[in-house]
């Protein structure tokens, strides 16, 4: 992206009609490391890549309950997301205290959507830096949302965002009609095989770096109970859903291997 | 001189922001449970505003709050205790251990220390080392834990007779034996439901209904003598963790 006069002010449009201090927001959401949601008609369930910054260090939590029946996961400034994901517990307890039922999650989707598009309007504000994919359980079934800093939100049967996102959408876009109808075993398995999708060469998700959010009734790896309330997955409570992954397919040796190393006279050896 | 009875003082009205609701509340703690009471009438003066009113109520896992004396102000001050401990779990991913939960009511009770909760508070669950708890409170959050304390209308009437039967007051023990430290949950349920029936006879604020919560340890399971009674069992979020049930009995009426 270049860098012009338009950009430094969020109360200033470009002359395309664009707002580059949201765009530049935009831009810390895809830096942050992949999230992954999609939902059946039973269940909803979030998968997050944690990032370490190096073998000594801890991951950073890429998922938070806000209430019984909603969860988050977060890709952008951490710092930020902290802040929002306080604001939505506010919301969800005080909608609670008042009116005596869980808050609907489309309604507490629009408050953070709202809260975020006053920081693209007010002078001297800047956009908040972290996107969310928000799960929610409420009498109308399982829901699955999008926020982003630009103060917009959509909901969706599963979406990813996040470094190298697109390569969980392409996967997630080629299955998800077989989605309505999976069991929460399979809909997580089709979760890990689109958050695979996005790890860089040489990496794999392993019990450390995988976080699984789940809302619905419980499967068959966890504890026995009637509860549908959401509840993160971390360490080794995740190995048995890592198992079921398909084993990823090995690219055939390429062709444009090393030759045999070339004696000394001749000036060029052509590979056969 | 003209009738000087037919003067009147002058006289003001004023907003008496509290009323008194009655009932009795009760908690009894054993070696590994502990039994939190309360009757369900709600009056105000000679009238019964409802025969079905809870006054006890399950926060946590571990943890039941009654709560007796002014009832909008003690169902208010439950919602705002369970707030508080859905922000402790948001922060540290469990429940608030019994001590600290204790600890949390007496700051909460005491924020308002110049215009009071007309609260008197009775938390009842389980320690974090397994034992029986009852912590008992002022409205403005002078607090203590005990083996068992009465809150309420009846206070007067059920207390002695828990320090006769819980602690064994006034009571010499048998030739060579001695009082023992904890009694069984049958015999402190047959105590509790004696103390309201009781109760009930005498105060006029007291009756109608019992609802009688048992909250229990770790690992430890119902007696038999208690399971024939068919207690329902309250959600717990943990499978193996502590467990609450609640027994309901009716009072009498009138």
């Amino acid at each position: 992206m270049f860098r012009n006069t338009y950009d430094s002010d969020n109360t200033v449009f470009s002359p395309q009609g664009r707002l580059h201090q949201v765009e530049y927001a935009l831009e810390a959401v895809k830096q942050g490391s992949a999230a992954v949601g999609l939902r059946s008609n039973t269940h909803a369930i979030l998968l997050a890549l944690k990032r370490s910054s190096g073998e000594l260090a801890s991951y950073q939590q890429k998922m938070f309950r806000i209430d019984d029946h909603v969860g988050i996961a977060i890709a952008g400034l951490t710092s930020d997301a902290r802040v929002l994901s306080n604001f939505m517990r506010q919301q969800a307890m005080g909608s609670k205290m008042v009116f005596n039922r869980p808050i609907p999650v489309n309604r507490l989707v629009s408050a953070i959507a709202d809260k975020a598009q006053v920081n693209t309007q007010e002078y001297g504000r800047r956009p908040y830096g972290v996107g969310f994919l928000v799960i929610g359980l409420d009498h109308t079934g399982p829901h699955l949302y999008e926020f982003s800093p630009s103060g917009t939100s959509f909901e969706y049967f599963a979406v990813s965002i996040g470094a190298r996102s697109q390569s969980a959408k392409t996967y997630l876009e080629k299955h998800f009609e077989s989605f309505a109808d999976c069991s929460l075993e399979d809909l997580i398995r089709h979760g890990l095989h689109a958050l695979r999708e996005t790890l860089q060469q040489d990496k794999e998700l392993t019990t450390n770096n995988t976080s699984i959010g789940i809302l619905g009734l419980s499967g068959v790896h966890e504890s026995a109970g009637t509860s549908v309330n959401f509840r993160i997955l971390e360490g080794p409570p995740i190995e048995p859903y890592l198992q079921s992954m398909q084993p990823k397919e090995v690219p055939p040796p390429s062709s444009a291997s090393v030759p045999p190393p070339t004696s000394g006279d001749e000036d060029v050896q052509m590979s056969e | 001189m003209p009738d000087m009875s037919a003067i009147v003082n002058p006289q003001q009205r004023q907003f008496n922001p509290y009323a008194e609701n009655g009932g009795t509340i009760l908690a009894i703690a054993g070696a590994d449970f502990t039994v939190i009471a309360g009757d369900t009438r709600q009056s105000e003066g000679y009238s019964i505003q409802t025969r079905y009113a809870p006054k006890v109520f399950h926060l946590t896992d571990r943890a039941v709050l009654a709560v007796n004396g002014f009832a909008a102000d003690g169902n208010m001050f439950v919602k705002k205790v369970k707030q508080r401990l859905e922000w402790y779990r948001h922060a540290h991913a469990k429940d608030m251990p019994l001590r600290a939960i204790a600890r949390l009511i007496q700051t909460m009770l005491y924020a308002q220390r110049f215009f009071p909760y007309y609260v008197y508070n009775i938390l009842g669950g389980i320690e974090e080392d397994g034992t029986g708890a009852v912590y008992s409170f002022d409205p403005v959050g002078s607090y203590e834990r005990e083996a068992c304390r009465a809150a309420g209308a009846a206070q007067s009437l059920v207390q002695p007779f828990l320090d006769n039967q819980i602690y064994f007051k006034n009571q010499t023990p048998a030739q060579g034996s001695s009082h023992p430290a904890h009694l069984p949950l049958p015999d402190v349920l047959s105590i509790v439901i004696d103390s309201f029936t009781s109760a009930t006879e005498r105060h006029i604020e007291v009756g109608d209904g019992l609802e009688m919560y048992i909250v229990l340890a770790k690992g430890r399971t119902l007696p038999d003598a208690v399971t024939t009674l068919r207690p329902q069992e309250l959600p717990s979020s943990a499978g193996d963790g502590e467990r609450v049930f609640v027994l309901k009995r009716d009072l009498k009426k009138d």
